[in-house]
């Protein structure tokens, strides 16, 4: 446990240039699992296990890994919509990680969610005018006009015509409840908006307005986002660093060109490798790392580096040390893998990044 | 060309409901030849789910109207009895679906579901059924398979339920696979797997496979020919090479912009369609892909045919002159890195 203590502690993960937002300090949670008539605990599920990062004011940092490789569970901790097990959030320089729900009222309209699924994250019984101005009535924005106003400007901004306040979300398709679900996000002002798989749930012709409409708030509202997705794709084209999670644990972290252009870790370069890509003739010339078997349990995760069951590189140290974040290559890129991927090699060829063997 | 496998002849599939009559696939006809792989690509809404449902006849709603003929090995399947159709379901043409743990039983033992499935269509012993579900699980690649055959679905991750799925599928070596969204419910290391596995099993058995996606990314992986669907009709079809780099129909451009894409350099923004699919009930006039489409014309009000324009089996349904679409194919799909003289294309909208 020391030994993991040291590492990370005071590294930089950043290189962007903004003020520092947020930052994340060993955070864990830990979920009990529960047996028996008494409730026992009997196993915990390590959902985020020890993980430090930061975002600075600005800029859009993409989360992504498998399901249940604790993505979401980091993001609802940093949202303090869980309580951490152990660990720290800041925000604003602030520790927000101890909040009292009263103390945390302030906070929350600085620090706004966007829901993967747009069909459950809106009150089918509410019209868009009540879900929109929810949030603006609870924080006291104004008197009614005022809010009526913005709720006004809220659907021209994200592209919604003004007169759609009326109506229910049933009357609206996903991409439109998925704007619906931003205007509600961006009501406040907010500082930082997390999304969670904002556009899986979305068609390909959708998903496309949709990271476009992300794309222009943040330049006119100067948004700073944790875009979380599994699909490396859209992460790739939203993200100016991204962080790989596995099994409750940040592996790599970079600028988000030199994660695809140079992956040091063989969990990344296996996942940017089973990205399918849209050209037939580049799909059949590239070698496709196939990872052997499922995601191991969070329950009790495997010993040493966690990805050692499936990785194609590991050898005896990584089934008992555990592999410290440490940084690889250029400025803000970190890795924790004890065979990085050769950083002398050649950087793969522009129009194959992902093909890299 | 030989006698394709499967032949669907101008496919109509009409749904009764309280606001209207939805035409829910409007006139398909397409081939699969024994052995190849065709992808049916869409968003949702578009039809190619209830195309390949029909031709299966997996839809039994009262407010249901079929049209068409669906040729299988010389015979209407659409012409057949429950009985018949039966006998040709799992035998002949077997169907994997999205979400594998709807289409599993929960309460039965996954070995006892792959058994059932055999004794239904073989007469073969309960002991000899069982021990054919323990090659078959094998054969899919789930290991401990001799102690797994009695576990429960829930037991079973999301990609191993889908190989349960396609062992299930392939039990009585059909010839033609119907894999609707086989990994869209998957993370992409395991869904390049189930991928892999579905080539071998292709290559093996010699099965030819339909395959029906939104991802063009997975189409590329696989498939030998693709058909574009929108709004229930087919709008391009042809040799996967051919729909991926001389893409003749403006929804294709449209869908392959807005990828975001790992093989080339990020776009400073996506190209997005603008607008969205029409409501099934009420059809544009003309073209249903018109009122979404920068490249509109007066022609664009009556409804393009499904035609072979260059002559080389490469079908589309767009007006636009085969000159012009040459010109504006590259502008379209990649505004950043085309025609940089006239960029201004993509934004001529309406």
């Amino acid at each position: 446990m020391s030994e993991r203590e040291a590492s990370g502690t005071n590294i930089r993960t950043s290189t962007w240039d903004g003020e520092m937002l947020v930052r994340a300090e060993h955070v864990k949670k830990y979920f009990p699992i529960r047996k028996g008539i008494l409730q026992r605990e009997v196993a915990r599920v390590h959902a985020v296990d020890d993980v430090s990062l930061e975002v600075r004011s600005g800029e859009t940092l993409g989360l992504v890994g498998e399901s249940g490789c604790g993505k979401s569970t980091l993001a609802r901790c940093i949202a303090r919509l869980y309580d951490l097990t152990s660990g720290s959030i800041t925000f604003e320089g602030r520790d927000i990680s101890r909040l009292s729900r009263r103390q945390l009222r302030p906070v929350r309209r600085e620090l706004q969610m966007v829901f993967q699924d747009p069909y459950a994250s809106l009150n089918p019984r509410k019209r868009v005018g009540a879900i929109i101005s929810d949030p603006l009535r609870i924080h006291a924005y104004g008197d009614r006009a005022k809010i009526k106003n913005r709720v006004r400007e809220l659907l021209e901004l994200v592209g919604l015509s003004p007169e759609h306040v009326n109506r229910y979300p049933h009357e609206f398709s996903g991409g439109q409840r998925q704007r619906i679900g931003v205007a509600r996000a961006i009501a406040l002002h907010p500082k930082l908006i997390i999304a969670d798989e904002p556009v899986s749930a979305l068609d390909v012709s959708i998903r496309a307005q949709v990271i476009n409409l992300l794309d222009d708030l943040q330049d006119e509202l100067a948004l700073t986002y944790v875009f979380i997705a599994h699909d490396l794709g859209v992460v790739r084209h939203i993200s100016d660093r991204i962080a790989v999670m596995y099994l409750g644990k940040i592996v790599e972290i970079s600028p988000a060109e030199e994660l695809y252009r140079r992956p040091v870790h063989p969990y990344t370069e296996a996942l940017l490798s089973a990205v399918p890509l849209p050209d037939p003739d580049l799909s059949a010339r590239r070698d496709r790392i196939v990872l052997q078997g499922d995601v191991p349990s969070p329950v009790s995760p495997p010993s040493g580096c966690r990805f050692h069951p499936r990785c194609r590189y590991a050898t005896e140290i990584c089934t008992t040390q555990e592999p410290p974040l440490v940084p690889h290559g250029s400025q803000g890129h970190f890795a924790a893998c004890h065979h990085p991927l050769s950083f002398s090699e050649p950087p793969a060829v522009s129009g194959a990044t992902a093909a890299a063997p | 060309m030989a006698e394709p496998l499967l032949e669907v002849r101008d496919l109509k599939v009409s749904f009764r409901t309280e606001d209207g009559t939805v035409k829910a696939v409007d006139g398909v006809s397409l081939e699969v030849a024994a052995g190849e792989t065709l992808g049916i690509v869409g968003e949702s809404g578009s039809g190619k789910s209830v195309t390949m449902m029909s031709v299966m006849r997996l839809i039994n709603d009262p407010n249901m109207r079929v049209e068409g003929e669906v040729i299988y090995k010389g015979r209407d399947l659409m012409k057949l009895t429950q009985e018949q159709i039966r006998e040709i379901r799992g035998t002949g043409i077997a169907m994997i679906f999205q979400d594998p743990m709807t289409s599993l039983n929960p309460v039965y033992r996954v070995g006892w579901q792959i058994s059932e499935q055999i004794r239904a269509h073989e007469k073969v012993s309960a002991k000899a059924a069982h021990d054919r579900a323990v090659e078959l699980l094998r054969a899919v690649g789930i290991p401990h398979a001799q102690e797994r055959v009695d576990d429960y679905p829930h037991q079973f991750s999301g990609g191993m339920r889908q190989r349960v799925m396609i062992a299930m599928a392939i039990s009585c070596n059909p010839d033609l696979l119907i894999a609707d969204e086989p990994t869209t419910a998957l993370d992409v290391t395991i869904q390049a797997q189930i991928l892999e596995l579905i080539k071998k099993l292709r290559d093996d058995f010699g099965t030819a496979v339909v395959l029906i996606t939104h991802d063009m990314g997975v189409v590329a992986d696989i498939t030998d020919r693709v058909a574009v669907m929108y709004a229930g009709r087919i709008v391009e079809q042809g040799g996967l090479r051919s729909v991926f780099y001389d893409a003749e129909h403006p929804y294709t451009w449209g869908l392959l912009g807005s990828i975001a894409r790992l093989d080339r350099p990020r776009p400073p923004r996506l190209t997005a369609i603008k607008g969205m699919p029409p409501s099934l009930i009420h059809l544009p006039q003309g073209c249903a892909f018109g009122p979404r489409c920068p490249y509109r014309f007066d022609l664009c009000t009556e409804v393009p045919s499904l035609e072979d324009r260059l002559g080389d089996g490469h079908l589309d349904a767009c007006h636009l002159d085969t000159e012009r679409k040459r010109d504006l194919r590259e502008t379209a799909i990649h505004p950043e890195l085309a025609g940089r003289g006239e960029p201004e294309l993509t934004e001529e909208s309406r």
